[in-house]
């Protein structure tokens, strides 16, 4: 029998369904770079230890640079371009109109919680999964409890400081 | 990465028939695999996705005891309610390893069977006898900071990276098991061992064997019990040692205590030497120290890593008077 190296899958991303063939060797980032044209999901390390590529898996964190897209049949996959209301090859807003901001983007930007940027994606998507997790174990989310949550989003300009203030922010409403 | 072939198990048993295929392995939640195959540590030509095959219950037995199902991920074993009250250092030990987004893909049957982070078994170009036998060892002489103190053989100083198992070897879990014979069990003792002339094998776990579930054994001192971690920073980092302790105190006199360590062994390292050393004991920094030198008094320690084992000793005592000082 041929040995096939590719496999058909079928997913969501950002609400929208998906049918591909992909390679079996490749990840989930590279899948939504690449095949599905959403660049706001990074590659930073690529080996699961900087978090750039984070994006939430079926509504849980994860490194996308780790998921073989083949494994993600049926899933539902959040990227930053899906967390506002207009992303950036689908118009769910009319374009005349600004999208709206996830309110972690917002206070992102609120709060300058970036310097050159690159992680910043990982770092919201990141977020956006730690408050659900940390809602449904009830814990208070001082900024000791979220630099240990957030500690898988490596910031090179090291702007922690700030992350930690508009996650904050966030975590209080 | 090589090319590979894909396919999802449908069921335990069909899942372990197609182990007998040639280069075949199983994919769980992926996290070590995958990077590994990016490295060409391994190249396996079939990729047998077991990640959706309904091992994920996490079951308290009445006898006190837990059972969970092996695709369990490490946050969802980590904060389980009972879990956290029956077997804190299962808790704490999973909550230490790697990153929120790790432990949310990794599963715990896969946690056990990761591979060391010796930094030359992930680099093809140096020699490495457990990545290919035979070659020799570039740890010995060269970067082995972070390699063991205990049970290293010429061959190879790798340590076990996971921080569960430390916790498991303290409560004396179980792996229940699917093998091409049928299904089996085995304690998390006899799962790992240390490297003797064979590095390349991680654990004794049976070929084609799926592990199934870990199941925590009624362990009422594990109520009292903790793990603590030193690593180079103070969180998502690997440990430089660590220790999972459980200790009963009553009237200053040790009724029962178990301990492990981490990072300093091909396994984690059951020191069933201070602990027969301690019980009935008084519960004194004193005898902690004592207790603790009987069981590093086997270390080897190579070049750079002599520091782990004043590391344990102390991360020992401390945990041990802090869980002392708790139970006034």
């Amino acid at each position: 029998m041929e040995r096939r190296f590719t496999s058909d899958v079928r997913f969501d991303v950002n609400g929208h369904t998906y049918e591909l063939s992909v390679d079996n060797r490749a990840t989930l980032l590279d899948v939504l770079r690449e095949q599905l044209s959403l660049p706001g999901t990074k590659k930073g390390c690529d080996h699961g230890q900087c978090g750039a590529c984070t994006v939430l898996l079926s509504g849980r964190r994860v490194n996308s640079c780790l998921v073989l897209a083949v494994t993600c049949d049926a899933a539902a996959v959040t990227t930053v371009e899906g967390l506002s209301s207009r992303t950036a090859i689908h118009a769910a807003v009319p374009p005349d109109e600004p999208p709206t901001l996830h309110p972690m983007q917002e206070a992102f930007v609120a709060h300058d919680a970036l310097q050159c940027g690159f992680c910043t994606p990982g770092q919201i998507c990141s977020a956006v999964g730690m408050l659900e997790e940390a809602a449904a174990e009830e814990v208070d989310l001082d900024e000791h409890e979220i630099r240990e949550r957030m500690s898988g989003n490596i910031c090179r300009c090291g702007a922690y400081v700030n992350i930690v203030a508009a996650i904050q922010e966030v975590a209080a409403r | 990465m090589k090319p590979f072939e894909y396919q999802r198990a449908g069921g335990p048993a069909s899942a372990v028939a197609t182990m007998t295929h040639p280069g075949a392995a199983f994919l769980a939640g992926g996290t070590n695999i995958i990077d590994l195959m990016k490295l060409g540590v391994t190249a396996p030509d079939l990729l047998v996705d077991v990640s959706g095959l309904p091992l994920r219950q996490i079951e308290p037995l009445p006898d006190g005891g837990i059972r969970a199902g092996a695709l369990t991920a490490n946050t969802d074993l980590a904060t389980d309610p009972v879990v956290r009250t029956r077997f804190p250092a299962v808790a704490l030990a999973l909550l230490s390893g790697a990153s929120a987004q790790l432990r949310n893909r990794a599963t715990i049957g896969g946690n056990l069977l990761q591979r060391t982070r010796c930094r030359y078994f992930a680099d093809v170009t140096k020699a490495c006898n457990k990545r290919r036998p035979g070659t020799g060892c570039a740890a010995r002489d060269g970067e082995h900071r972070d390699l063991a103190v205990l049970g290293g053989s010429p061959q190879c100083v790798a340590t076990n990276p996971s921080d569960l198992a430390v916790a498991l070897a303290l409560v004396d879990a179980r792996v229940e098991l699917l093998t091409p014979d049928g299904p089996a069990d085995m304690s998390v003792h006899e799962l790992f061992r240390l490297p003797g002339d064979h590095p390349e094998r991680d654990t004794n776990l049976p070929p084609g064997a799926l592990i199934t579930a870990v199941v925590l054994p009624a362990t009422p001192i594990a109520r009292l019990s903790t793990y603590r971690k030193v690593r180079d920073r103070s969180s998502f980092a690997f440990a430089a040692g660590s220790v999972a302790a459980a200790l009963d105190v009553r009237d200053g006199i040790v009724r029962d205590v178990r301990l492990a360590f981490g990072a300093v062994a091909h396994r984690p390292w059951r020191a069933y030497a201070a602990e027969r050393m301690l019980r009935g004991a008084t519960a004194t920094v004193d005898n902690f120290e004592r207790a603790a030198d009987e069981e590093l008094a086997a270390a080897r320690p190579l070049r750079d890593n002599a520091y782990k084992v004043p590391l344990i000793r102390n991360l020992t005592v401390g945990v041990l008077r802090g869980m002392t000082e708790a139970s006034w």
